[in-house]
């Protein structure tokens, strides 16, 4: 039951944040919070894969394509006229959205997770730099598709998805990502992913299966990846194959590497900080991503194992230091 | 119970022209401490990578408790219940101790993944259990004061010791020991040893022991097979292991014969 308090606690905080960033902050200001909350998703998906197990993967972009296409298309088709019933029987918008908005961003991660299935089958064979080059191929595939299908938009982009997704809803997914990969860190599996990234032959003979768990890592980390897209596709209202390029993918990447590998807190603070950045260098114009290259230069030469290493800041850490006992 | 624990029958495991092991017989009982010796290069690591999975034999059969176990990966050998140490130190060196104990419980879980994501009570009791047996197992090998210790920051010795703890977290009724004293200095061996050959009657286990120093096996081992060239040149007690003229002459120039029954 302590979980019931949890979720009530958590969305009654995340309803308040909303209401109250909506009235202080200007809309450029709600985008980048916004968008800090969707680079938290996909930097703590995509440490799953790479800094949980140790394998290599630079096809995230794909993966948030598919959530990010997949779930508007829903929305646009079936979602809409779902809240435009709701609204008719006098709801207001955002209580009529939630449940078609919460199916669509399902629908996006279950079909990105069933990519992730099919990526993750080619690392059973393959790993470290032939396993990146696979994903690498993955993303592109995706991208380049979504460029020739007209259904979609194709290369003129997929306009006018509903706005459903707000601070709130992106705050629902930080939430949902961190709880269970903290959960999943903390346990017998996270363990066991852990041991692979270690040393993968030892965690065979002690009994893991790798193989199932090296594709479990992908089916989730493209899950969340999968919602994250989902967010941004109904935040922005409007989609283009370019926001999915390799490029996004390394951003991603670097958000991790940059964390610490393995680190769930670090991710997070790695995704606030590369979001950030770039928004705080505005001001030195065409400057703007040489200093922010640099900028990632000198922290990781700084900070090879990255900002936390494979430590973790978190509630558990903060109440061992005040009570000796803690669970 | 009559039949053998674990039985090798002709396995040879061939690496292109290079025979590792040659058509070799191996019978390990129930409760048995046997010894397999050899010296360098003599296919002993081969056999234990056969038996464990690694890889899969050329040819022969590998039976344990009569059902044939070769072929399978080694994630399912390890939950027909065989377990094993490296010669070259393979813990989890991220990890603390306890971590890399807990890991070897992991076959033995009951709580799903969704029992995991959810904090479930199952989940709880899992790993309460788990965690109480990774302490146990550590202060039976003498290594609480290390329980939180990352890994690759125990001295030597204590990681040879958080091998064999983590081997035995697996619950295995065959546990495969490579090399456990190499490395260590003669008093640290002795102990070693010792507490090996306590883990016997203490779990019920039966193991096969790799060594290269002749020595350290014949005080515990009441059986030893020796291998030279992936060939079982001999197999007895270590009486007549020691009087074994072919023995003498694989090992003649690697260590002293005259040495080989002192200690132990």
């Amino acid at each position: 039951m302590k979980q019931i308090g949890w979720l009530i606690a958590v969305l009654a905080v995340l309803i308040v944040a909303d209401v109250a960033m909506r009235r202080v902050l200007s809309p450029y200001q709600l985008q980048v919070v916004v968008l800090c909350g969707i680079n938290i998703i996909l930097a703590v998906s995509l440490n799953l894969i790479n800094g949980f197990t140790g394998q290599f993967s630079i096809g995230h972009a794909g993966f948030m394509a598919l959530g990010a296409y997949g779930s508007a298309m829903f929305s646009l088709h079936i979602g809409a006229r779902w809240v435009a019933k709701l609204q008719a029987l006098g709801l207001p918008e955002p209580i009529a959205a939630a449940l078609p908005l919460l199916m669509a961003l399902l629908l996006g991660g279950m079909l990105a997770a069933l990519a992730g299935y099919l990526v993750g089958l080619p690392s059973l064979r393959l790993r470290g730099d032939y396993l990146a080059i696979v994903t690498l191929g993955f993303g592109e595939i995706i991208r380049v598709l979504i460029l020739n299908i007209d259904v979609i938009g194709g290369a003129r982009g997929l306009p006018g998805i509903p706005g459903w997704a707000n601070v709130f809803w992106v705050g629902v997914g930080v939430a949902a990502v961190l709880a269970l990969s903290r959960n999943l860190a903390h346990s017998t599996h996270g363990r066991a992913l852990f041991a692979i990234r270690d040393d993968e032959v030892a965690a065979e003979a002690l009994g893991v299966d790798t193989t199932s768990y090296k594709v479990l890592a992908f089916v989730i980390g493209a899950f969340f990846a999968g919602v994250a897209g989902g967010l941004f596709a109904h935040f922005l209202s409007y989609l283009n194959p370019n926001s999915f390029t390799f490029i996004k993918s390394i951003e991603v990447i670097a958000m991790v590497v940059l964390g610490g590998m393995g680190s769930i807190s670090g991710s997070v603070l790695a995704a606030i900080l590369l979001t950030l950045l770039p928004e705080l260098l505005r001001p030195v114009k065409e400057y703007r991503m040489v200093l922010y290259s640099l900028m990632l230069i000198v922290l990781m030469i700084t900070r090879p194992q990255g900002l936390l290493g494979t430590r973790e800041i978190s509630l558990a850490w903060l109440r061992r230091r005040a009570t000796p006992k803690a669970a | 119970m009559s039949a053998p624990l674990l039985r090798l029958e002709s396995v040879t495991m061939a690496f292109g022209g290079l025979k590792a092991v040659a058509d070799l017989d191996l019978e390990v009982r129930s409760g048995e401490l046997v010894g397999l010796i050899g010296p360098n290069g003599a296919g002993k690591t081969t056999v234990f990578n056969v038996i464990t999975g690694v890889y899969t034999p050329t040819a022969g059969r590998i039976l344990l408790e009569g059902r044939p176990i070769q072929g399978l990966k080694p994630h399912a050998i390890a939950r027909h219940g065989i377990t094993r140490t490296f010669q070259n130190i393979r813990l989890f060196s991220t990890r603390c101790c306890r971590d890399n104990v807990c890991i070897a419980s992991h076959q033995h879980t009951r709580a799903s993944l969704l029992d995991t994501l959810l904090r479930s009570h199952r989940f709880e009791t899992d790993e309460r259990e788990m965690q109480a047996r990774a302490s146990e197992l550590l202060d039976l090998l003498g290594l609480a004061p290390w329980e939180d210790t990352i890994a690759s920051e125990l001295p030597y010795g204590q990681q040879r010791r958080l091998e064999i703890a983590r081997a035995l977290a697996g619950k295995p009724k065959l546990l495969l020991l490579d090399e456990p004293a190499a490395g260590l200095n003669p008093q640290e061996s002795d102990q070693l040893m010792h507490l090996i050959e306590d883990l016997g009657p203490r779990f019920g286990l039966t193991i096969l022991l790799i060594e290269h120093d002749m020595r350290v096996v014949m005080g515990i081992c009441r059986r030893i097979a020796v291998l030279d060239y992936g060939i079982k040149i001999a197999e007895g007690n270590p009486a007549e292991i020691r009087s074994n003229p072919h023995v003498i002459e694989a090992y003649l120039g690697e260590e002293i014969p005259a040495d080989l029954g002192a200690g132990g």
